[in-house]
């Protein structure tokens, strides 16, 4: 029907996308981290008899419980956006990307849902040990949705154990382990939990804070920041060593993302990192004007997380357009890199060769045919550049990128402090009195979400334009249905959500102030 | 060439597709009973234990609808393509309805809702009518076809690579001008109304809901039977969509599903089964004063009768998302498939569904032995309350 593509298609797509994930992403860390804290707090109830604790237990559940339903309903319609908005990506990788989505279905949901109902409709119906069990379930239950998701979209920023089957038209899947066991998925596994525990723990610190200042529930908020800062301090350790094993597989699969995060254009040996900068909007990749207007940075630092090596060369974003340099694949084989011209001649050529295979098949003209898959085999690596036509396309987004990095990881150093000073104050017993830090603390919270968001621009902005690195991009994903339908429901998603989030944030500002409940 | 491991993971697969879709339908008796919360509960009380009552279960009915998303992606991923990214208002209207419902039993009574008690009702309301209707109009297109086209090598034209391409600007909304397809949605409704009729009076104890949901349950028989049966006779007359097996090519064969049925014996008896189940799980409770035990009866009953009718879409060479805009192009579950290895894997991890099943069984018996009665919802406060 429609025959040329209409750019502002995709556009609106991703937007719809970015959306719905990143409000999908402000309730889904509160649960994954407070599912914990709280199991904790129960823990320390069954174990203690006391219900003091009891009540710590009950008051944040019921904050989890406000959450967790938003959380749900703006969970749903992510999984059907692959197939309503990315159509032809679904088809493309839905051999190997429905799995993980199904298993999530059957093994983490299900769990989610089931212990949920005990823990809520339970308390007095089974035993204390049967209880505390389905609160540490529906803990595990949450992270296990997490990790199957997260696999799948580690598999998105790095595919292996998969072939194309030039039949089909799609690739398939050949190893399972080889894409539940990335590398990349299990760091963004471990990264991403770990930031969904830190947010919880701030968020449990700062309403405590908050009590705090108000001189409520003096002994009940201590000992909600005792838990919290001990579950957010260590947390955050393993939060760092993650962050810093996801830039070391950014920089081994994704080069071009890691440039982009630090605003490197021309690639250099002995790299830093820039702890804080402001970027030059004017610079194009290509011209000899500087990067930053200013920049404070670390010697060697760059070279040194991303290689392991503190004089390796990191390539710059021109160094990857235009290729030239040599590098070290996995195998540990020196090549030189191509340039993105060349990289686009060879992916339209992998296109051709599909096409060509696909006819000589009919034709039954077996030689050609087998000329055919021989050439698109050998240029599959890069059959997403036969999308593109211009060698800058393969530059993400730079301003956006790098500063939701830095912003992220100056405020994982923020929260740590938070953390520590908590645990300071509350050992010397006088966090009481300490009201700047209560005022501080309380703040945070909202950074935590900002940081938690960054996180996940760095992430999918940094890999534009590939959905699938280097295989498909993002134009050749969508769905090809009116761009006004698609607008149309961008904005009924915005003003739902919007609508949802502002009577979330009544109903939990509201069972705040009514604080604990007496037994 | 004939690989009939494949062959068998793909019927297999079509089988669990579809038991999934089929406990989908019996589970919406939650959405049934949200479109009823009005006319069985005339006071704030009553209303309220009604919601309570379907709160404790909403979230299975919204699990497995994920579920069988996820699912029907992984193993038949070109119905996902092309259905989801084609039919695309029918979808997104269907996926608001549940972003509706999913906040609206937690958020109703809570204090400081911004958005009002009455709006979180309409939006249940709105979730249980549009929800029901429009799944089973558009499981009708499983039988009338739908306006797509599929063409694999698209993806080699950098221009335009879309492989399934939708071909009316309604994007779905089409599929309502076939009243057949209407008349399944219409039966799926009512449905969901009879069965929530029966779980109320199986699980509530209340003396002014009960009789009412009595009554209702015979009011909403009379129109689910008139558009179940008209869907049934008309499907076993109509034209179906066959495949030969030999050339994988499309054509229409007269009578294919009522070819289908005789030809599939098993599948006869489980829908026939299924049926008389239903009706017997009605009758019991409308004839015998205090049977509670209908939905039972009517909920396996559901389940057998909806697998029945996917089995009879999918099986015995049926293409199961037909279309009507170039036959060729029309979804059997052999072509629209995963890979064998892929469907392999996947047959591994179903055999944790019975483990599923016995946690949620145990789970839920452990907390919900007794009726749910007013007295319960004002006096024990341990209790979590909608
Ligand atoms: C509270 C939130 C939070 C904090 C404080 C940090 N991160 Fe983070 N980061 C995330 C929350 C997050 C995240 C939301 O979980 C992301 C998004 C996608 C992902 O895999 O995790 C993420 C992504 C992400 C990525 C991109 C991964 C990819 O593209 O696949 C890198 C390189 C880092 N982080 C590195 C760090 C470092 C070095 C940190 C501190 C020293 C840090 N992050 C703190
Ligand atoms: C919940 C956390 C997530 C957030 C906040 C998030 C954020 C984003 C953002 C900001 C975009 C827009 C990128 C752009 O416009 O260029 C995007 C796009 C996308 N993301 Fe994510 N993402 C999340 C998780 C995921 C996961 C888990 C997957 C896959 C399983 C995924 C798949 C995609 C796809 C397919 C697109 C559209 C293509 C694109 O524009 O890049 N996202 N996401
Ligand atoms: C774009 C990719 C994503 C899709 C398709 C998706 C899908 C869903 C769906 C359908 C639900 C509702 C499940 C139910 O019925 O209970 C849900 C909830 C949830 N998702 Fe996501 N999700 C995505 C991203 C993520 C990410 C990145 C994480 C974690 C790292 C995550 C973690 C969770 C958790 C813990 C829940 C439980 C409910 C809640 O938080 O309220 N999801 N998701």
């Amino acid at each position: 029907m429609i025959e040329n593509f209409d750019l502002s298609l995709v556009d609106w797509s991703r937007g719809q996308f970015a959306l719905t994930a990143m409000y999908h992403w402000l309730f889904v860390p509160l649960t994954l981290g407070l599912a914990f804290i709280v199991a904790i707090m129960e823990t320390i109830y069954v174990r203690t008899g006391n219900p003091e604790w009891k009540r710590i237990t009950k008051f944040w559940m019921t904050l989890f419980g406000i959450n967790f339903a938003i959380g749900v309903s703006t969970g749903i319609i992510l999984e059907f956006e692959f197939g309503t908005n990315w159509s032809n990506y679904s088809w493309f990788v839905g051999d190997i990307f429905g799995a993980p989505l199904a298993i999530e279905g059957i093994m983490a949901f299900f769990m989610e849902s089931t212990f949920i109902a005990v823990m809520f409709f339970g308390w007095n119906k089974v035993s204390k040990k049967f209880h505390l069990l389905s609160s540490w379930l529906t803990a595990f239950g949450a992270n296990l949705s997490a990790l199957w998701i997260l696999i799948a979209n580690g598999w998105m920023q790095f595919p292996v154990g998969m072939k194309f089957n030039p039949d089909t038209a799609r690739n398939e899947m050949m190893n399972f382990w080889d894409v539940a066991l990335s590398p990349v998925a299990i760091n963004k596994f471990l990264h991403t939990i770990t930031s969904a525990y830190v947010l919880a723990a701030i968020f449990v610190v700062g309403i405590s804070a908050w009590f705090l200042l108000r001189k409520r529930h003096i002994l009940f908020s201590k000992r909600s920041i005792i838990v919290a800062s001990v579950f957010g301090l260590t947390s955050s350790l393993y939060l760092v060593w993650s962050g810093d094993g996801s830039a070391y597989q950014v920089a081994q699969k994704q080069p071009m993302k890691l440039a982009v995060m630090e605003g490197l254009y021309e690639g250099k040996e002995g790299a830093g990192i820039i702890v804080f900068g402001v970027l030059n909007n004017d610079k194009e990749y290509n011209d000899d004007q500087e990067a930053h207007h200013f920049k404070v940075e670390i010697p060697k630092l760059l070279s040194f997380l991303g290689y392991r090596n503190a004089d390796a060369f990191v390539p710059g974003i021109k160094d990857i357009v235009e290729g030239g340099y040599t590098y070290v694949d996995e195998n540990g084989q020196t090549h030189t890199a191509l340039s993105a011209e060349e990289k686009m001649k060879r992916g339209k050529m992998a296109l051709n060769s599909l096409a060509a295979y696909k006819q000589a098949k009919a034709d039954g003209a077996d030689s050609l045919q087998h000329a055919s898959l021989q050439s698109l085999e050998e240029n599959f690596q890069y059959f997403g550049y036969g999308f593109l036509n211009d060698p800058a396309s393969i530059i993400p987004n730079v301003p956006m990128t790098f500063y939701s990095f830095h912003i992220m990881v100056a405020l994982a150093f923020w929260f740590m402090l938070v953390f520590i000073v908590a645990l300071y104050f509350v050992y010397k017993n006088q966090i009481e009195k300490q009201k700047w830090f209560l005022r501080l603390a309380f703040v945070t919270i909202p950074l935590a979400f900002v940081a938690s968001q960054c996180g996940w621009i760095v992430a999918e902005l940094g890999r534009q334009p590939w959905v699938i690195q280097d295989i498909m991009p993002t134009v050749a994903a969508v769905s090809q249905i009116d761009t006004m339908a698609v607008k149309v429901t961008f904005f009924l998603f915005l003003i739902v959500f919007t609508a949802l989030l502002v009577a979330e944030i009544g109903i939990m500002r509201k069972q705040i102030q009514i604080g604990p409940k007496d037994e | 060439m004939i690989d009939s491991t494949y062959i068998l993971l793909q019927h297999y697969w079509w089988v669990i597709v579809s038991l999934l879709g089929a406990i989908l339908v019996f589970l919406m008796f939650v959405q049934g009973g949200q479109t009823l919360i009005y006319s069985l509960g005339k006071t704030e009380d009553k209303r309220k234990i009604l919601v309570n009552a379907l709160g404790r279960k909403w979230e299975f009915t919204f699990t497995t609808l994920v579920t069988f998303g996820g699912a029907f992606f992984a193993s038949f991923p070109l119905f996902y393509s092309t259905s989801f990214g084609g039919a695309y208002w029918v979808w997104m209207t269907i996926l608001f309805a549940f972003v509706l419902q999913a906040v609206s039993y937690e958020f109703r009574t809570k204090p400081h809702n911004v958005l009002g008690k009455k709006t979180f009702e309409a939006f249940l309301f709105i979730n249980g009518l549009l929800g029901t209707v429009l799944i089973g109009t558009a499981v009708g297109t499983f039988f009338n076809g739908a306006e797509f086209t599929v063409n694999k090598m698209n993806l080699t034209n950098p221009d335009n690579p879309v492989i399934s391409q939708w071909q009316t600007s309604w994007y779905g909304l089409e599929a309502v001008l076939t009243f057949h397809n209407v008349a399944l949605g219409l039966a799926v409704f009512f449905l969901s109304r009879v069965l929530a009729n029966l779980y109320f009076i199986n699980s509530i104890d209340d003396e002014i809901i009960i009789p009412k949901a009595k009554k209702s349950l015979l009011v909403n028989t009379i129109p689910f039977l008139v558009f179940f049966l008209y869907f049934v006779i008309y499907l076993l007359v109509k034209d179906g969509f066959a495949v030969n097996p030999e050339t994988s090519e499309v054509y229409m064969e007269k009578f294919k599903y009522l070819h289908n049925f005789l030809q599939m014996p098993l599948v006869l008896i489980v829908f026939l089964v299924g049926v008389l189940a239903v009706l017997y799980g009605i009758g019991i409770t409308i004839f015998c004063k205090i049977s509670t035990k209908g939905i039972w009866f009517a909920g396996a009953g559901t389940i057998l009768t909806v697998l029945g009718l996917l089995m009879v879409a999918g099986f015995n060479n049926t293409a199961y998302y037909p279309s009507n805009f170039d036959l060729q192009s029309s979804l059997t579950i052999f072509n629209s498939s995963s890979s064998k290895f892929t469907l392999k894997v996947m047959a591994v991890v179903s055999i944790m569904v019975p483990f599923v099943i016995a946690y949620i069984w145990y789970a839920w018996k452990s907390i919900n032995n007794k009726q749910l009665t007013q007295k319960e919802l004002e006096e024990d406060d341990s209790l979590h309350v909608y």
